[in-house]
Formats: C-alpha cells, structure tokens, sequence
C-alpha cells in the first residue's frame, strides 16, 4: 500500500479545506433537498403545527392524470414552449446573422438590443402591463394601423399570446449574442467559396451559415426548451397570481406553486408533479440532442 | 456592386427596425415615468410628457415608505451573495483544477450533476429546510443558498486549468503558502474571469423573482421584484408610480453593465463554449 507522503498528505487537507464552503451549501440546499423531494412526493404533507407526513404510495404521481388545472398546465406550457422556442431561435439566429455582416453600428445595435437582458423580469413584465392596457400604447399602434384591438390581460383567449410576445421579445436577444461569437468562428473562405459558385445571401444563409451553426443551435434550442418550460415569474405578476383569465396563463411552474404554498396539504402533490416536469425538460433535452445529431449525419 | 449594396440597405433596416422594437418600451416606461396622473389616465399617447414632473420618484419613497428598505434589501442580498460567489466558487474550482487530493474525481461529476437538476425540484424541500433553520424572511435564508453556483465553479475550474503554473511557483519560492499564494497572487490575476461572474450573478440575485416569492412574506424584508408586485397591487391604476418604480430598479444593473459590458459578452461566449 502506498503511503502518502506529507506534502501530499497536507495538499489534500488544503483540497478539502478549498472545497469545504462550496460542499456544504450544495450538500445541504442542493444534494438534500433531493432525497427530501423524493420523499415529499411519496407522501401527503400537513404543514399546520409541525409537519405531518402519510406514506401515500404512488398517489401523488397518479393524481395528475384526473387533475384538470394540472392538464390545462401542461396544455399551456406546451403550447407556450411549443412557440416561443423555435420563433425566439430563428430571431436570434436573423439578427446575429444581420448584425455580423459588417456593417457600421454593430456596437451600437448590440447594446441597444441588450436592453431587454438586463432587466429584470418583474420589470418587464410591468412595462408590458402598462403598454397592453386596453387604452395603452400596443391598442393604439394596431388601431393606428387600422388591425384589431384586444383586451390582452383580460381575455383568456389573448393573455397567454401576450406572455409569448414579450418573452420572445426580452430572450431572443440573448441568444442573438452566442450566435454572434459563433459566427465569427465561421471561416470567410466559405462564404467567398460559395460568392463564386454564384451563391446570393438568402442561399449563402441556408447552405452556409445555418449548417455550420448547428451545434450552437442545438445548445440554444436546450437552453430555450429548459427556460419555457419554467415559465414563472410573467404568468404570476401578469395574473396577479392566479393563472387567469380562466386559468389562461397557469403554467406548470405556477401551479406547483399554487400547489406547494397556497393550498393546503397538497405540498407532496407539488413536489410529484415538479419531478415529473424534471423528467419532461430531461426528455425533450434529450429528444432534441438525438435529433441534431442524426440531422449531422447527412 | 449594386446588388451588394441593396442587400446592406435590406440589413440596416432589419436592424434599425428590431432596435426600435427594442427600445420603445423602455422609452414609453420612461416617459411614463415623469407624466402626472391626469396625462396617465387620458389615454393619450405622447413620449414627451406634456407636464414634465420629477413627482412620482418623490411619491414612491414617500407613499410607500418601506421602497427605500426594499432598495437596501435588494442591493445588501445581491451583493453579499456575489462576493461570496466569487470567493466560494473560485476557491473550490482552483482546488478541483490544481490540487489533488482522494475523491477529487467524484466531487467534479458531482458538481457536474448538479447543474443538470431543475429548480423546481428542490425548492419546495428547499422551503422546509430553510423553516426548520428559523432562516425564513432572513438575508441568511436569501444569501446562503445562493451563496454557490456549480456553472461557475465548473467556469473557475477552467480558467485555472489553463493558468500558468510559473506564476504560483514563484510565488511559493518567495515563502507564500497555499491560501497566501491563492488570495495574493492567484485570484487578483483571475479578474476576468471573476468580472464575468459578477454581472451574471448580480444579476441572478437582483432579478429574482421566484426564490424571495417563497422565502420572504414579511414586507420589511422584502426585495425590489417583489415589493414592486406588491406596489403594484396596491397602486394599480398609478402607471405613473410603478413605471418610475421599474426604472429606478432598472439602473443599478444598467450602471453594472456600462462598468462591465467587455466581459459580460465573454461570459455568454463562455455560457455557450460548455
């Protein structure tokens, strides 16, 4: 057996000791908490006067299936990833691209165009609150140019739409910016190449630019599918809460919230269907990296 | 030649267009923010306010007296945290790049995992065990939790992988031990690095909504994204007040922003390099 020498022995106390703040915070609030949600979710929880858990098998995981908010949940959240997801993706990948084809200004745009990932989603939201007003600013431009009005916070059939508008709006950029350090990567010789076989920018853009980007746009299509799957915080400031109008907004996240800290004893519930919504984002994660990759094949 | 040019015109106004889709919330909240009530509730639709008044940023420190508290949350939460961060994050990413040590291997596919495991799955149990601490509507509740981030230990453990080692010998042959060597000489060379971490966990603490939703219901202890849903409950038809709330919110991350815009693009590239 191989002793450790002294010097070694005294690297490794430093290793640990380096190490020690980092082990503690994710052992106690990352590492735990998912044993304790494994536990959670097979369980009933009462919260009044101390907790109170009954072992309830798989209850928890079936109650699902004949929950009606929890399907108008999914319903919404997949309807919400199912667009935003891809619109956000190919606005990213139209601006980097407009952005990289050097022109004057580029600085200029990119600050511009960060704006809106530096602000906080409370904020934004708030914004959009006051410029969806049924008299404010969003009204006004579509009656200027003679479209339709809505009321877009009030009627169930527009307010999840206008949760995806402003998403889009506020996320696409940040995406633009990791397209952005992509391209640069693509090498000049491809596009000159493709200039002399006769080659226009919509041809240089589909043949050159989107093949070559993408591995970037599997990564930003993962980071857009964990993101909107997670959708919180709008929902909840744009309805006060509640997921409404009608349960129009309720996303999953909401109503595992609702589920964990507004009702009672329904604590065990939350954490079954938020590992369930784990294994949804794992999933989908998944679906797409095997899909990217037979796609490179060709 | 002339087609050439016809396709950078078709660009600038791509451009041009998506930079005023851009902005024109943020100048609408902005003028918003310096209109009276009456020019509020009209209806009407102007940037330049028709009475200028600086009033609503007096009303919301006076009518809401705790925004001022809130303020001081938010920045003491978000910038304890960052600096914890940073001093965690680097210290145990500098240990997995440079020391060795039994177990080492284990703890990075550990820390690794982690970063795959959403959110919502150890928030509710998060809750519990912050309860059974005594450490809800606490900074220590806000803080602690947060006060590691797996992404940027995996970051730190990069960038001192390609540190050069030179530097450190030097140091240890002028008699600085290991924590001498680490604080002295290692980390203030490691400024990039840690200036990209800043921004992005400044930012996470400062903006979050989610966390403090759950942890904190005590109003004195509240941070601005929910003391701003709370104000906005109380003064729902005062667009005037909220959008001067929401731009005073605002500056302090656009202020971070101009000091460390380089390096906030260096850690996207980062983010999107993993």
């Amino acid at each position: 057996m191989k002793m450790f020498s002294k010097k070694e022995r005294r690297e490794a106390g430093q290793g640990y000791l380096f190490l020690l703040p980092a082990l503690l915070v994710l052992g106690v609030f990352v590492i735990a908490p998912i044993l304790y949600a494994v536990f959670l979710s097979f369980h009933k929880v009462e919260l009044i006067g101390g907790a109170s858990y009954e072992f309830r098998g798989l209850d928890n995981f079936m109650k699902v299936t004949f929950d009606d908010r929890a399907i108008i949940a999914l319903k919404n959240t997949a309807i919400y990833v199912a667009i935003v997801v891809p619109t956000q993706t190919f606005l990213a990948l139209v601006l980097a691209s407009s952005l990289n084809a050097g022109l004057k200004g580029q600085k200029f745009f990119r600050i511009v165009y960060f704006l809106p990932t530096l602000t906080s989603s409370a904020v934004l939201t708030l914004i959009f609150m006051w410029m969806y007003n049924q008299n404010g600013l969003i009204n006004y431009v579509l009656k200027f140019l003679n479209l339709p009005t809505y009321n877009w916070i009030g009627d169930p059939d527009v307010a999840l739409i206008a949760i995806m508008i402003m998403n889009i709006w506020a996320t696409a950029p940040f995406f633009m910016v990791i397209y952005l350090a992509a391209l640069q990567d693509i090498p000049d010789s491809h596009y000159e190449a493709a200039e002399l076989d006769g080659a226009g920018p919509i041809q240089k853009f589909w043949h050159i630019t989107v093949p070559n980007l993408r591995p970037v746009t599997s990564f930003v299509v993962i980071m857009g599918l964990i993101g909107t799957f997670q959708l919180f915080d709008q929902s909840y400031i744009f309805s006060g809460g509640s997921g409404g109008p009608n349960n129009s907004t309720l996303t999953v996240v909401l109503l595992i919230y609702q589920y964990a800290f507004k009702t009672l004893g329904t604590m065990g519930y939350a954490t079954a269907i938020a590992f369930m919504l784990a294994i949804i984002i794992l999933v989908a994660t998944l679906l797409q990296r095997k899909f990217s990759k037979e796609e490179s094949l060709y | 030649m002339k087609k050439r040019s016809a396709g950078r015109k078709a660009l600038y106004v791509i451009l041009i267009v998506y930079a005023i889709i851009t902005v024109i919330p943020f100048l609408w909240a902005l003028s918003s923010s310096f209109k009276t009530l009456g020019e509020i509730v009209s209806g009407s639709i102007n940037f330049i306010p028709k009475d200028f008044t600086l009033d609503n940023y007096k009303q919301i420190f006076t009518r809401e007296p705790l925004f001022g508290r809130w303020l001081f949350n938010s920045l003491f939460i978000a910038t304890i945290g960052t600096l914890l961060n940073l001093l965690f994050n680097s210290m145990a990413g500098y240990a997995l790049a440079r020391l060795s040590f039994p177990g080492k291997k284990s703890i990075f596919l550990m820390i690794l995992a982690v970063l795959m495991i959403p959110f919502q799955v150890t928030l509710i149990p998060n809750f519990l065990i912050l309860k059974e601490l005594g450490w809800l509507n606490s900074y220590q509740g806000m803080i602690i939790p947060g006060a590691v981030n797996a992404t940027f230990i995996f970051m730190m453990r990069q960038f001192f992988i390609n540190f050069p080692k030179e530097v450190e010998e030097a140091a240890a042959i002028d008699g600085l031990g290991r924590f001498g060597t680490f604080f002295r000489i290692v980390l203030p060379l490691a400024k990039p690095a840690l200036a990209a971490q800043t921004i992005f966990v400044f930012m996470a603490f400062w903006n979050d909504f989610m966390r403090p939703l759950i942890i904190l219901s005590d109003q004195d202890m509240f941070t601005l994204p929910l003391g701003l849903n709370s104000f906005k409950g109380q003064f729902i038809s005062f667009w005037n007040y909220i959008m001067a709330a929401s731009m005073v919110f605002t500056l302090p991350i656009l202020v971070l922003y101009a000091f460390f815009n380089r390096y906030f693009v260096k850690g996207i590239k980062f983010t999107g390099d993993k």
